[in-house]
């Protein structure tokens, strides 16, 4: 069990994608502009890696390794075409908003990245476990640099949340005469907040290092 | 004392008192043209200036009275001040400051490390974050005091009756529909550029020629930045003078006297051998012209000026001089 352990450690934190191995910025900077996208989007990453994992280690033996590749990207456009039309049919205006990123999940680099590194030489439960958790770790990162931007540049959280659940709606954190600061808002505000975040990242790892 | 002995050891406190020095004119011309407003703004700039250096060497665990006293982060809060509309609200200001102290220059490791000018980097993110409150321009003889120091504190702004284009602003939807010579006898134009905007340039030009005097600065950054500017300006004016103004209502207009004197001239930003400055310099010039030009902000120096920051390494390294007595020989 502890190797599983070790999984969901190195996807949370350790080799997170977002902070650690810095795989996966498309969908960070294209979309990061308010939590709710944000998460949206990071779950149905979550879902795409959890099963292209699931299905590139069960079928890992019959790959042939020259053209493994285009094999795995075959499989993760397959899933990722079924995700793309289930958010049209269930998500609809959510998936009016997240648009082109969806299907663009097929080339995010992070997805291919663990079927290459860990599904194509690992048994199916652990495979399917790193994808979840890698993808988790993805979402952590995506959430809490899309509520930066948001609160930042436009002073609210949640917008977008009715897409999703309906009924809710948005909290206005820092009021209505909250100026904005569009900077947040825009994609240098992504480099710069997920430069932020990299830097407390490694402060903490430093920190943690030091304590005997 | 003969010639061999330098009299006056150069510190970076008293350069950067000088330059504050010769500031005084343009910001006299600021006040007689525009209001005392400015004086408030400088006064804002100044104390966020001091306070974030300070809460930041903090942090750093560097020594505070050093650099709190060698007068770097005043001249970034005065040319922040002078550069921003002179009625933004206070904490616009303050935010930019805040941006050039802490993000552009500490980040990087603070004076002497910075590759990007501090002042510019920060005009560029109010530009790009505040764009409406960052084009209201007043015009000029418009705003008393009161008024400004309303609007400095954050009141409500109904200001359609006290704002303008700028000369630049007029300049470029003017040139939708009109010619050049059209466009230059509306109000907004003097004689050289925006009415009474370009006494603050010519005030800073004397500034600038003081501290050329002085020795603080050398030609090769303003001239460079003229030249690029100018002769860009120049070049396509003598092909089609309805279309494009001429090169003197480029400089006397928006902050090109204070881009050239006092922001390309930047110690630390700038590049450091003589020809290397003077390329740095025309090379922010002409992409000014360009964006100012062909882009949609206010101004174009900021962006230029930063595009030719990323340059500087690339500059500093093709334009080493030879060693005194040394051939300069072609690289293995």
């Amino acid at each position: 069990m502890s190797h599983l352990m070790e999984s969901v450690r190195n996807g949370l934190w350790r080799q997170n994608p977002g902070l650690a191995q810095i795989l996966g910025l498309c969908p960070i900077l294209a979309i990061s502009t308010n939590m709710v996208n944000a998460v949206s989007l990071g779950l149905a990453t979550v879902m795409a890696m959890a099963v292209s994992n699931l299905v590139i280690s069960g079928l890992r033996r019959w790959i042939a390794y020259e053209i493994r590749i285009p094999v795995f990207i075959l499989i993760i456009a397959a899933l990722v075409t079924v995700l793309d039309l289930a958010f049209n049919a269930f998500f609809h205006s959510l998936y009016l908003v997240l648009g082109i990123f969806i299907p663009l999940i097929t080339t995010n680099c992070i997805v291919l990245a663990r079927a290459e590194a860990y599904a194509a030489k690992n048994g199916v439960l652990e495979s399917t476990l790193d994808g979840i958790a890698m993808g988790l770790g993805l979402v952590w990162v995506l959430a809490l640099l899309g509520a930066l931007r948001e609160l930042i540049g436009n002073g609210t959280l949640f917008s977008g949340i009715d897409m999703v659940i309906p009924g809710l709606s948005p909290i206005s954190v820092l009021g209505d005469a909250y100026p904005g600061f569009l900077l947040a808002s825009l994609p240098p505000g992504a480099f710069f907040i997920l430069g932020g975040l990299i830097a407390g990242y490694n402060a903490i790892n430093a920190r943690r290092a030091a304590r005997p | 004392m003969t010639s061999p002995h330098i009299r006056l050891p150069a510190s970076v406190q008293r350069n950067m008192l000088t330059v504050l020095a010769a500031l005084v004119p343009g910001i006299a011309a600021y006040v007689w043209q525009v209001g005392a407003g400015i004086l408030v703004n400088i006064v804002i700039a100044s104390v966020t200036a001091l306070a974030a250096e300070a809460l930041v060497l903090r942090l750093r665990g560097r020594p505070l009275w050093m650099t709190l006293s060698d007068g770097s982060a005043l001249v970034t809060a005065w040319i922040i001040a002078l550069i921003l509309p002179p009625i933004v609200p206070w904490w616009l200001t303050a935010t930019a400051v805040l941006v050039a102290i802490v993000g552009a220059k500490h980040l990087y490791g603070g004076i002497g490390q910075n590759p990007f000018n501090p002042a510019m980097a920060a005009y560029c993110a109010m530009i790009v974050a505040y764009p409406a409150l960052m084009s209201q321009w007043p015009t000029v003889g418009n705003v008393d005091f009161m008024e400004q120091l309303h609007l400095i504190l954050g009141g409500s702004r109904n200001i359609d009756a006290i704002t303008g284009a700028t000369a630049l602003d007029a300049m470029r939807t003017g040139l939708r529909e009109h010619t050049v010579s059209a466009i230059l006898e509306s109000h907004t134009f003097g004689f050289a550029g925006g009415r009474g905007w370009e006494w603050i340039a010519a005030g800073y030009l004397v500034g600038g020629l003081f501290l050329l005097a002085r020795r603080i600065i050398t030609w090769h950054l303003p001239l460079g930045f003229i030249a690029g500017l100018g002769l860009t300006a120049g070049i396509f004016w003598l092909v089609a003078p309805d279309r494009f103004p001429s090169p003197l209502f480029h400089l006397a207009s928006g902050g090109a006297m204070i881009a050239a004197f006092f922001i390309v001239t930047d110690p630390v930003t700038s590049a450091s051998t003589p020809l290397g400055k003077f390329i740095f310099a025309a090379g922010a010039g002409i992409i000014a012209w360009f964006v100012r030009t062909f882009g949609m902000y206010p101004d174009g120096i900021a962006f230029a000026v930063l595009l030719m920051n990323i340059g500087v390494p690339l500059i500093n390294q093709a334009t080493q001089p030879a060693i005194f007595g040394q051939h300069k020989e072609p690289r293995p």
